[in-house]
């Protein structure tokens, strides 16, 4: 089982101090919920679990721990963020040991709850099912019906660039869903597409949590918070909180690795993973990069080629 | 003066061409229509997209980015990352709505003043033909009146 594995490598991790740290994901407090766990103590390892609530990008947290050397564990999505975040300097040489595990994709706990009436006060997974149980009722959900928009479109399951994989690969999903989300969305007309983004961003609250939890966010100072140049207003005119989740977006071009932390941070479920899907598409289209698979390529907006297509240039 | 709408719209010219070729334009009187607002950077590479959002969302109709032809930057490259961010930039606003065209770009270099010339008489057709901007652009109700309010305001009073 991958919880043993999981369980089982960072003790002998730790125990050997190959690793000062080790993140993984642990019980949550409520049904459906998981926590970042954060394990110094060989002896506390029987804190991480694995099931498919493990939805959090781990990577967001390495920020935090720069001077220790740290193991982690990773999905695919996290393991591309990571490599990411080394092309970009992130991290010291040997600095990381990554446990890959192959990923069964994640469920969406705001479906589940959606599936059903009440507050759920238990669930419990078992193979491809999940069991909830609330007041006055108890179903078993099947488990693909809930996955998160982005793990359908997840083309890279099995961690990559991982210093050891636990568990047996999985088999990735077939190419059409690939980017599906951006795919509907290409399909609309521009005023569909612009009333969507108007009525989504709308309910933003400007909490920055889908900046807090993309681990490719880690600017000292965001443009938001600059106050010289300002470049946006505080206050939530729809205007600039457009302007946000623009730029927010934007600024993943050819770094974004498709995990969709943003849109579960999210409070008030507002849809962004469509937007960095679309960039991610672009860059492959037009640049033939994806997020995280060479560890040597030099991200998409940092480098060119003297080819590049030019046809919207007068 | 007829009240006919006019769009507002602000050209990005790097240094070394396309700001010479828009200088090249004026001093052999070759006229192009006077829509657009210049702003002189050292490169298009040194654009950053936020200049581009920030001008929509101050309500200018229409972006026009204009930098040196390929493999004639002053700083070698420039132009190349700028094109990359470009294209990127420019899908991505069109993927959100906002309308095709509002954001254009093109390779001007300092001996094309006809060329300038050509590409603002084609920017600003392109533009009339949307319309003035409304998305993303910062409601007056919140800060201030915008000119065009004041106006339709007076002649109501």
């Amino acid at each position: 089982m991958i919880q043993e594995k999981i369980r089982e490598k960072a003790r002998e991790l730790l125990s050997n101090k190959t690793v000062d740290l080790i993140i993984g994901f642990g019980e949550g407090s409520l049904p459906l919920r998981t926590t970042p766990r954060f394990i110094r103590d060989p002896e506390k390892v029987n804190r991480l679990i694995w099931n498919s609530f493990c939805e959090n990008n781990l990577a967001t947290y390495l920020h935090k721990f720069s001077k220790l050397k740290v193991g982690i564990v990773v999905k695919g999505c996290d393991a591309r963020s990571i490599t990411a975040l080394s092309l970009e300097k992130r991290f010291k040489p040997d600095q990381l040991f990554l446990m890959g595990v192959p990923c069964q994709r994640m469920v969406d706990r705001r479906k589940v709850g959606r599936a059903v009436k009440g507050e759920i006060l238990q669930a419990r997974e078992e193979n491809d099912l999940i069991h909830v149980k609330g007041d006055g009722f108890e179903i078993a959900l099947e488990r693909e019906d809930f996955l998160y928009p982005s793990c359908q479109a997840c083309m890279h399951r099995n961690p990559i660039h991982v210093n050891v994989t636990l568990g047996d690969p999985v088999e990735e999903s077939p190419l059409i869903e690939s980017y599906h989300e951006a795919k509907r969305f290409e399909q609309m007309s521009p005023e569909e597409r612009w009333n969507f983004f108007e009525r989504e961003t709308s309910r933003c609250i400007r909490c920055y949590a889908c900046r807090e939890a993309c681990p490719m966010c880690y600017c000292t100072e965001c443009f938001v918070d600059s106050s010289n140049p300002k470049w946006i207003e505080k206050g939530l005119s729809p205007s600039d909180i457009q302007f946000y989740h623009i730029v927010r977006a934007y600024h993943q071009t050819g770094r974004c690795s498709g995990c969709g932390a943003c849109e579960r941070a999210c409070p008030m479920e507002i849809r962004l993973t469509y937007l960095t899907q679309k960039l991610n598409r672009d860059v492959k289209e037009l640049f033939n990069y994806e997020t995280g698979i060479e560890p040597d390529i030099p991200p998409p907006l940092s480098t060119y080629e003297i080819e590049d297509k030019q046809d919207f240039i007068k | 003066m007829t009240d006919q709408w006019e769009p507002k719209i602000l050209a990005f010219l790097c240094n070394w061409c396309s700001y010479a070729g828009a200088d090249l334009a004026g001093t052999a009187r070759i006229q192009y229509p006077p829509n657009i607002r210049v702003i002189r950077v050292p490169c298009s590479g040194r654009i950053n997209p936020l200049f581009i959002l920030k001008a929509l969302q101050n309500g200018i109709d229409g972006v026009l980015v204009s930098g040196c032809h390929p493999g004639d930057c002053h700083y070698i490259s420039g132009n190349y990352i700028g094109r990359r961010k470009s294209a990127t930039l420019k899908r991505f606003l069109e993927y959100l709505g906002i309308e095709e065209g509002r954001v254009q770009f093109s390779w001007v270099s300092a001996a094309e003043g006809v060329k300038f010339s050509q590409v603002v008489h084609e920017v600003v057709q392109d533009i009339k033909k949307l319309g003035p901007a409304k998305r993303l652009v910062k409601r007056s109700l919140e800060f201030g009146v915008r000119s065009s309010e004041i106006k339709n305001r007076d002649s109501e009073l």
